[in-house]
């Protein structure tokens, strides 16, 4: 095994994980609030259309970033006003939205199939990013290092700032935060176009990075893993991080295994693999609940402070 | 004096609504309404795309002898059974229902009207009034075989399959085979990706390949997600169901196509005339219903010449992939030498042959 297969191997890896990872920090901040929105699937197929369709006629890829997050935080506010403003079921009403978000990509997708777009090139010099080792820090789409930035942002807001200790506070207790004044409708607002943005974003990678085409459903559930994600996470950015990386590497590694023809493993082991990474981790943290929920406490409670 | 209860109010309603459209619709006696039940949408650029494709050819073809209506976005499941029947029951003909998932329904909605004639793709249950039909790919894939075996330097050539199913065993096989005529000591390294659409999924997929070294990477899944990896590693590959060249002018060395519009016209026709039966149809090169796309022009002229040849002896009958000796993965002989393996044995194909790594 040379230097450079790895390093091949490690740029799929982090290559098929930034858009989880991007998904599952917006998530994460929802959720933070006390907001669970389901429809991260849905939202993520409306970034990646508009994404495409913006780069397409632009010609602009960094256009096209920006109305993918506009256009996700816009869909993720038809949620915000049915779960905060009129205290619907999130549950429903996140099923609805991942729904709503497959059925509008596909109508405005339409007219897309079968056009290509251009790519970003790299923010670093061809000698760093083309070098046959330098590549493994330098060789990525310049979405990477956002996505890493973000959620080192994130992070640190949530833990070490005031507006991080408010919106914490949102989702472990909103009738408190409301009794000191808070707003808890309009940071939830906030935080659930925040995770619009970010789905919109990572929706973006799928049509503009992985490959620079639309198709329907092209983004293949990956939403539905990105909710995962921040439950096996504990709600802990840090860990969303490690998390988004290793099933990054075990889907990679799941391809080595076959293309290598390993027969020790048969292929419905590594098809059922993610399925048995997800009950394996639910019960740690069951056994950790134990002790005390890592959960938001509101997580899915309506906030209706007057009745 | 009828009673206005729920159902005849349906009824009624939907008799009036459905009065003005029929018609409009009231051609010459002659005219034949011809009705298809797709899987995706007919801008999917593949399958059903394809199948669209088709359908536009027969109608072009029979001017306004034909009527050719769709419902797309059709799920394989039970509800694609009020589709097809309302397609019966709106006055078509012929109904064309194309995908595999839609076998049952097709037989269920079929067995209600005797005089609708129903024909489903790639399945195998028929009746007094339901044909199958299906293409012949895996004669495609002998060429890219023939073309990926001679362009290969590295001697490894990369394979995308979806799922373990007769239909992608019989091309793995079909382009090993092919390859290995011309070049005995090439090797195919297969990776499933279970879906058949997954493009972040299929380039991880691509990428895993390249870095074993495979130089050629071929694949069987719908998206072009595989060539335009390829094209960003300047590596070479080949489109699937359709000319995707647009998508990767370097890399994509040529495709197969599905063509559905002669097979779609020979029915109509037959519906025309009054010669329609229950049969089952497999066409390939020779009838038309596979085509091989235009050669990238960086493919050196004896490799054209070679696949060219194949082509040749696919539609004049002198070649076929499938000839023994044949031996399984594990180096058993599965077919003798000289035997030519019946379709009825490659339709239910469960076995890779040597050569053939991974899976």
């Amino acid at each position: 095994m040379t230097m450079d297969f790895i390093i091949s191997a490690i740029v799929t890896v982090v290559g098929i994980s930034t858009p989880i990872l991007l998904a599952a920090t917006g998530e994460l901040v929802v959720e933070k609030s006390g907001v669970l929105n389901l429809g991260v699937e849905g939202m993520m197929l409306i970034g990646a259309i508009t994404g495409f369709a913006v780069t397409f006629t632009t010609f602009n890829p960094w256009l096209g970033v920006i109305a993918a997050a506009a256009a996700g935080a816009a869909v993720s506010m038809v949620f915000g006003v049915l779960v905060l403003s009129l205290g619907s079921n999130q549950v429903a009403t996140g099923l609805a939205l991942a729904i709503l978000g497959i059925g509008l990509s596909t109508l405005i997708g339409a007219g897309f199939t079968g056009m290509i777009v251009p790519q970003f090139s790299s923010i670093f010099p061809s000698v760093l990013s083309h070098d046959p080792f330098w590549r493994v820090i330098f060789g990525y789409s310049p979405m990477v290092y956002i996505a890493l930035a973000i959620i080192f942002a994130v992070g640190w807001v949530l833990n070490y700032t005031r507006a991080g200790l408010v919106l914490r506070a949102v989702g472990e207790n909103d009738l408190s935060a409301h009794s000191i004044g808070y707003s808890v409708i309009g940071i939830r607002y906030m935080a659930i176009a925040f995770g619009g943005a970010m789905a919109g974003i990572a929706g973006s990678y799928f049509s503009m990075v992985i490959t620079p085409m639309w198709a329907e459903r092209m983004t293949a559930g990956r939403g539905w893993i990105a909710l995962a994600l921040v439950v096996f996470a504990g709600w802990k950015a840090g860990r969303l991080v490690i998390g988004a990386y290793l099933f990054g590497a075990l889907m990679t590694l799941e391809l080595y295994a076959k293309a290598s023809g390993f027969q020790f493993l048969p292929s419905q082991f590594w098809a059922s693999m993610p399925y048995i990474m997800a009950i394996v981790v639910l019960a740690v943290i069951s056994y950790r609940d134990r002790t005390g929920s890592e959960a938001p406490a509101c997580l899915g409670k309506p906030f209706l402070p007057n009745s | 004096m009828t009673l206005m209860n729920r159902r005849n109010f349906i009824k009624t309603v939907s008799a009036t609504i459905a009065l003005p459209a029929m018609a409009a619709k009231s051609f010459g006696a002659d005219t034949l309404k011809v009705g298809f039940a797709y899987l995706g949408p007919v801008g999917d650029f593949g399958w059903t795309w394809a199948h669209d494709k088709g359908r536009k050819f027969m109608v072009d073809q029979l001017g306004g002898k034909v009527v050719g209506d769709y419902v797309e976005n059709v799920a394989e499941d039970a509800s694609a059974v009020p589709v097809i029947r309302d397609l019966a029951q709106s006055g078509h003909n012929l109904i064309f229902t194309t995908s595999f998932g839609y076998m049952d329904q097709t037989i269920q909605v079929a067995k209600d009207f005797p005089k609708v004639m129903f024909e489903h793709c790639t399945g195998f249950k028929r009746a007094d009034n339901v044909s199958t039909y299906n293409s012949r790919f895996h004669e495609g894939r002998a060429v890219l075989g023939t073309i990926a075996g001679m362009m290969t330097k590295t001697g490894t050539i990369g394979y995308l399959g979806s799922f373990k199913v007769p239909e992608v065993v019989m091309g793995v096989n079909a382009f090993t085979l092919s390859a290995q005529a011309v070049n005995p000591n090439v090797k195919v390294k297969l990776v499933m990706i279970d879906s058949w659409f997954d493009p972040a999924k299929e380039a991880a997929a691509t990428e895993t390949l390249a870095n074993l070294g495979c130089d050629i990477i071929t694949s069987h899944t719908d998206s072009p997600a595989t060539l335009q990896v390829c094209e960003q590693k300047k590596l070479y590959g080949f489109g699937q169901g359709a000319d995707m060249s647009k998508f990767a002018p370097n890399a994509h060395l040529t495709a197969i196509e599905d063509i559905w519009g002669p097979y779609y016209l020979s029915r109509a026709n037959a519906m025309l005339d009054g010669s329609w039966k229950s049969t089952d149809t497999w066409w390939g090169f020779k009838e038309g219903s596979v085509v091989i796309s235009p050669y990238n022009a960086a493919m050196p002229k004896e490799v054209a010449a070679a696949a060219d040849k194949i082509q040749a002896g696919w539609k004049d009958g002198s070649y076929n992939v499938f000839t023994g000796p044949i031996a399984d993965q594990s180096g058993a002989e599965k077919v003798a030498k000289g035997v030519v393996m019946a379709d009825g044995d490659l339709a239910g194909i469960d076995w890779f042959v040597k050569g053939v790594e991974g899976a």
